[in-house]
């Protein structure tokens, strides 16, 4: 059975960013990428499967759409344990929106005929929660989002999970399989790879593909297939309080007063 | 296409604060999109439900019963819901940001071809056409979202954005059948968060909160000494309750507590993540301690330290005389 896990390359801003000259996004260079941090958990999770169950019979798929840079958050993927990486390039996909880009992971699902597929909750950088639940609804396969513990063994019909709701409450549930599930926080302590699995990991082929490899047509790929469109990115006016500024003593100091202040 | 279709969110018989946001966000669109305002009500009993939600400018509430309802299910949520808005063709609608709209939205959204956005916080109707303002890049930019080509849009809105409608209305309500769908998951069980062992994050007026900064577990206790010093609760953000080095009933925001009661927020080393905001924003007097000075926390605290918490926290033992 394989497990396939959709990373995402999330960016971070730089202190002082630009916008792109469109306004419609930020002007990359001014980022910095690394693999989203759910996703870490949702790959934990698959290996985890994976080295519960007799030796070699389940494989672990990472997937990612971008270009040859996002190369990176796939070889992290597989010297944290990974079988194998795809990566499909964004050339044609500028204008793809979340459920755009789930139809390329819907699209490499179908041909590679994962038990599970096993998504980040959402993304460190743009928070849409949309993209691992469109790729179920586009499979039309059973869905389950913020899953905070998982428990199948492979080729089971079930999965045992639980969600995890607003205020801590938990819901135990069972899950029809094949499913897609978007992963929590918290689920599993991440491993760290070590420089010999990342040293294997960087001579594994990633294999690379185009949308039009993985099926889609023109009328699915990129703006065709969006159901939204970024207008204008802008930094907002924010609200600035007060800097305390000083030593660390002269700082504390104020702080002190601060609390005797409100506190009364 | 016209009108607003608004789905309720209710969890173990008490209906969601977030619903009546939504409401109180669909009364402020409703003269620019056209009415009516109907509010849609799955559940194995709707009825009690219907009452709560007859508020603000909802002119119609339509009941779906469904004893495969009884608690939330996805897969009979898209069902219902999908089979409604064909039948009614909205132009917008509306539901909370929250766990189970994570996966009800997108399958609805792209079922029925609507227009898409998520965690949105602000909303305007421009010639007619929604647009939808959310954030990106960690709260860092806004992104202004239009839909070309869309006659109906599903936005989830955040929480805390909009102000919710609690005036009393009589709206229509009526009973109807729709979806077919059946639950491919099953609910077993409720968890409620372990005890809290007497502490009191929503009822503590003065709360020191300590996030990833803290860097290591040996550095925990002395914040709990610290907290105790000043006459503080001490609580925490996600990774330091999900690493265990903080009990749960400590972790403020939205998988956590809300600090309901508290007048002064000191936040030391906590980036401020949307999710940690839900649970303190509100805070009157906010005080943020973080080495970066980009932290999304700044742009809501009253005051600001640009600093290390340690070293922050060391002068102050020193300072109150706190060993």
């Amino acid at each position: 059975m394989k497990i396939l896990v959709p990373v995402k390359r999330v960016a971070s801003l730089d202190d002082e960013f630009e916008l792109r000259d469109d306004g419609r996004d930020v002007d990359p260079d001014f980022c910095e990428f690394d693999l989203n941090e759910f996703d870490e958990y949702a790959l934990e999770a698959a290996v985890q499967i994976k080295e519960a169950a007799p030796e070699g019979s389940v494989e672990v798929v990472v997937l990612t759409i971008g270009p040859d840079d996002a190369d990176d958050v796939l070889r992290k993927a597989l010297a944290k344990g990974a079988d194998r990486a795809i990566r499909v390039d964004d050339a044609g996909l500028e204008e793809a929106d979340r459920v755009a880009i789930a139809r390329v992971i819907a699209k490499v699902a179908e041909n590679e005929e994962p038990g599970l597929v096993l998504c980040g909750a959402q993304s460190a950088d743009q928070g849409n929660a949309q993209t691992g639940m469109s790729v179920a609804a586009l499979l039309g396969w059973t869905r389950a989002a913020v899953v905070s513990k998982l428990d199948f063994a492979p080729g089971a019909a079930t999965a045992q999970v639980e969600r995890e709701l607003e205020g801590g409450l938990v819901e135990c549930l069972d899950v029809e399989t094949p499913a897609v599930l978007t992963i929590q926080l918290g689920i599993n302590t991440p491993r760290y790879a070590s420089l010999r699995s990342i040293k294997q990991a960087n001579a594994k082929p990633i294999e690379c593909l185009t949308p039009h490899d993985v099926g889609l047509s023109d009328a699915e790929i990129g703006a065709a297939g969006a159901l939204s469109r970024v207008r204008r990115v802008f930094v907002p006016e924010r609200g600035r309080g007060e800097i305390i500024a000083g030593t660390p003593s002269q700082q504390a100091a104020r702080l002190l007063e601060i609390i005797s202040e409100v506190n009364g | 296409m016209s009108g607003i279709l608004i789905l309720a969110e209710h969890r173990r018989g008490t209906l969601r604060d977030a619903t009546l946001e939504a409401i109180g966000a669909a009364g402020t669109l409703k003269a620019a999109l056209g009415g009516p305002v109907t509010v849609l009500v799955i559940a194995a009993d709707p009825a009690p439900l219907a009452k709560a939600v007859s508020v603000g400018a909802v002119d119609e509430v339509i009941t779906v019963a469904r004893p495969d309802a009884a608690t939330y299910e996805p897969h009979v949520y898209e069902a219902v819901l999908r089979s409604v808005i064909a039948q009614r063709s909205p132009a917008l609608v509306l539901m909370p940001h929250g766990v189970d709209s994570f996966s009800l939205a997108p399958a609805v959204a792209i079922g029925e071809g609507l227009g898409f956005a998520t965690d949105v916080f602000g909303v305007a109707v421009e010639d007619g056409q929604v647009v939808a303002t959310r954030a990106g890049y960690n709260e860092k930019v806004f992104v202004e979202i239009d839909f070309p080509g869309r006659t109906g849009v599903l936005l989830t809105l955040r929480g805390g954005s909009f102000a919710p409608e609690t005036a009393p209305a009589s709206p229509a309500v009526s009973a109807i059948d729709a979806g077919d769908g059946t639950a491919r998951s099953k609910h077993l069980d409720w968890r409620d968060p372990p005890a809290t062992g007497g502490i009191d994050i929503p009822g503590s007026p003065f709360i020191l909160s300590i996030g990833r900064g803290v860097g290591d577990e040996a550095n925990v206790a002395q914040f709990l000494e610290l907290a105790d010093g000043l006459g503080a609760t001490l609580g925490c953000s996600r990774p330091i309750a999900d690493n265990g080095w903080l009990p749960k009933a400590r972790q403020v925001g939205q998988s956590g507590q809300l600090a309901a009661k508290c007048n002064l927020y000191i936040a030391m080393g906590i980036s401020g993540s949307v999710q940690h905001q839900w649970g303190m924003k509100h805070v009157e007097n906010i005080v943020a301690i973080n080495k970066d000075p980009e932290a999304s926390i700044f742009t809501i605290a009253r005051y600001g330290i640009v600093g290390d918490m340690l070293e922050i926290a060391e002068e102050l033992r020193k300072q109150k005389g706190i060993h």
